[in-house]
């Protein structure tokens, strides 16, 4: 079941992406509507984080296209901004919070040129808001999983975007950071921003989301919460095995031909 | 001891320009190469300096006589090609980069070292001295090509300095610079370029094969100095330059001396000595370590004093060192050692082999227990653990439990009165 909505704030259109010609996802073509929270579900190898890069042009499409309000990812760049998964970096890299937070403001301060006070303060506001502000200057890896997590939530926050795609943010972060997290994308949502986010925690998916993307390789289903998260819908997500497509893309990832008799 | 009067007085002006030299470039080296360590590409240095000798040796055969300007020239692209044999092999073969890297520094080495024999054989009288190109000498920083090197130096120097916001989220998180919308692919290539030119501006001061430890040691040094990237920075630059200005004061005293090797083993001792004895090495987290153990012993102590107390329901009374080993078994050494500090820090009154607990240490005594049979009691109420089971985490809690989670943990368990033993908790 897919259902597409009009104006969308994001329209992914058959879109397939390959690793080294092994096709990780087929097709997948949905739209999102504006102001709404809409969770990436899917069980392991999915393809959920795969969609997120390849929307935020991080892997190459290998067919369809991704426009984000409407436009080309590159036309509207200051308005997107990435919270990727937290084992994706080094921590133990000579960095406070504050100067990973501060990354967020780059693109808007602008290449060859310093820092301004008004970055700093911006940035000690995200901090606040992710309840981050006595670890400042802290250097990162004497922080806890969930604050690293934070750190990384207010460094989008502080690009000031509209859109917001956020890679598995509550993976390995404890009660209380998954609940300011979710907190405080509520309160985003309700000033007209957008989010998606990829999890992997099927019991707090209704509690959370208002809209579903549900993944296997394909898409499986794309709607509203209440008319996807339906037994027969979770079953086709969770519960089959793609053995037939998982074998396919291994052969062309061979690029072999079968001998047929 | 003259030579070094003469030497640092810096009088003659061919030691103003020799040291003036090696401190530029060591110091560009360092700079440039705190962002190849945190990159972790340091191995692709280390091939980088060894591909630049055939490039010196072409261009050598090319013009027939030392030409500096074309030798740097050649060297940059021998340098480059390296660097692109080696994504290539990466990106079309199975071979994986460190055995690619591998691969490519030994070919252009040898490659180098062919034409090098080739030259040095061919009767030439120009080839003189291009041995220095190996293992360089600072002592030929003279001149014009002083200039040139240093004009190199400085370049890579501001250039460095002013993409150094970039370079440190491309060395931090690539991808996000990417969702940016910043030319990561360029800085990336503006890197590698300053990386070869870095070593290029090497190869007559300190030579070929050790100019990658003139990238590398310094930065690695400074990470054990600082968490901050710009002091960590700063500090790989303040390497470099005492690591220059050795390599300059060697080759003054003993010509004959190779420059290179003295430059390294120079920023080698500092890196030596940061790794055990700087703020993040070695010896200072052992002190911690061993202090932190010190701790725990004095608070055993004083629990061991509170508990005995019990028993007859007297705090004030005088033990014994025997009477204390009878309750529970320990090192009679290190309780009597930590006996002795407990009674400096106030906490006992300890005086021939018996001692009392003082008002404070009996407050402080008590608040160990309270948190060890609180800590109980959460693991028996909330975590289900057998009661038997749980008294050696505690043991080791009580140690770290802060004020704040001692709030909670009352809050939680709802003031108690006694833990999971049916024993009191003190108040």
């Amino acid at each position: 079941m897919i259902i597409q909505s009009e104006n969308p704030v994001l329209e992914v259109h058959d879109l397939t992406v390959s690793y080294s010609s092994k096709p990780a996802l087929w097709g997948v073509d949905f739209s999102l509507p504006e102001g709404s929270i809409t969770g990436i579900i899917g069980p392991n190898g999915s393809g959920k984080s795969t969609l997120l890069k390849s929307i935020m042009g991080l892997i190459p499409l290998s067919s369809g296209y991704v426009k984000i309000f409407g436009k080309d990812l590159d036309k509207v760049r200051s308005r997107v901004s990435y919270v990727p998964q937290r084992e994706s970096v080094d921590w133990d890299f000579p960095v406070s919070a504050l100067d990973v937070v501060l990354m967020g403001r780059y693109a808007k301060i602008g290449m060859l040129r310093s820092i301004r006070s008004s970055d700093r303060k911006i940035a000690m506001e995200c901090l606040e808001k992710v309840g981050m502000t006595d670890f400042a200057k802290r250097q990162i890896s004497q922080l806890s999983g969930g604050q690293q997590q934070r750190v990384f939530i207010a460094r989008a926050l502080a690009q000031e975007a509209d859109f917001y795609l956020m890679d598995e943010p509550f993976a390995g972060v404890d009660a209380a950071t998954e609940e300011a997290i979710i907190t405080l994308l509520r309160e985003m949502v309700n000033a007209k921003k957008n989010v998606i986010v990829v999890h992997h925690d099927l019991d707090t998916i209704t509690e959370y989301f208002d809209w579903l993307v549900m993944l296997n390789m394909r898409l499986v289903a794309s709607g509203p919460m209440k008319q996807v998260y339906i037994p027969e819908l979770l079953k086709k997500t969770y519960g089959t095995r793609l053995s037939v497509l998982a074998e396919a893309g291994d052969l062309l990832a061979k690029d072999k031909f079968s001998e047929k008799k | 001891m003259d030579n070094f009067v003469n030497f640092f007085s810096f009088n003659d002006p061919n030691v103003r320009y020799v040291v003036l030299g090696s401190i530029l470039l060591s110091v560009s080296a360092a700079i440039v190469g705190s962002f190849i360590v945190l990159k972790k590409k340091s191995l692709v240095g280390d091939a980088v300096s060894h591909s630049v000798l055939p490039g010196i040796c072409a261009a050598f055969l090319f013009a027939g006589t030392k030409n500096t300007s074309l030798m740097l020239v050649g060297a940059f692209i021998s340098g480059w090609l390296s660097l692109v044999a080696i994504d290539y092999i990466t990106a079309k073969s199975k071979i994986k980069k460190d055995a690619a890297i591998g691969l490519v520094l030994s070919v252009f080495f040898a490659l180098g070292i062919v034409l090098m024999t080739y030259i040095q054989q061919s009767g030439n009288a120009a080839q003189s001295g291009m041995d220095r190109f190996i293992f360089g000498k600072a002592a030929t920083l003279i001149g014009s090509d002083l200039i040139t090197f240093s004009v190199i130096a400085v370049v890579l120097i501001a250039v460095t300095l002013a993409f150094f916001k970039e370079f440190t989220i491309i060395a931090f998180d690539e991808h996000y610079a990417e969702v940016l919308g910043l030319p990561v692919r360029k800085l990336d290539l503006l890197l590698t370029s300053l990386t070869v030119l870095a070593v290029v501006s090497g190869i007559t001061a300190v030579g070929v094969v050790l100019m990658a430890a003139m990238l590398i040691t310094p930065a690695a040094a400074a990470r054990y100095w600082t968490h901050n990237i710009r002091r960590m920075v700063l500090f790989a630059a303040i390497f470099g330059a005492v690591s220059g200005l050795a390599g300059a004061y060697i080759s003054y005293i003993a010509p004959a001396m190779p420059t290179g090797p003295w430059m390294v083993v120079v920023s080698s001792l500092i890196a030596f000595f940061s790794f055990f004895f700087a703020p993040l090495g070695v010896v200072p987290k052992t002190l911690k370590r061993n202090k932190n153990s010190r701790t725990m012993m004095d608070e055993n102590i004083l629990k061991l004093f509170y508990q005995i107390s019990e028993r007859d329901e007297n705090f004030k009374m005088k033990r014994t060192v025997e009477e204390l080993l009878a309750f529970k078994k320990m090192q009679p050494t290190q309780l009597k050692s930590g006996m002795k500090r407990l009674n400096r820090q106030g906490l006992l009154d300890y005086s021939n082999q018996q001692a009392q607990l003082t008002e404070t240490g009996l407050l402080k005594a008590k608040k160990i227990v309270r948190l060890h049979r609180l800590w109980e009691l959460y693991l028996t109420n909330y975590m289900e653990i057998a009661p038997d089971h749980v008294h050696d985490n505690a043991e080791e809690m009580e140690h770290y439990i802060t004020p704040e989670l001692e709030k909670q943990l009352e809050k939680y368990l709802d003031n108690p009165e006694t833990d999971p033993h049916g024993t009191m908790i003190p108040k």
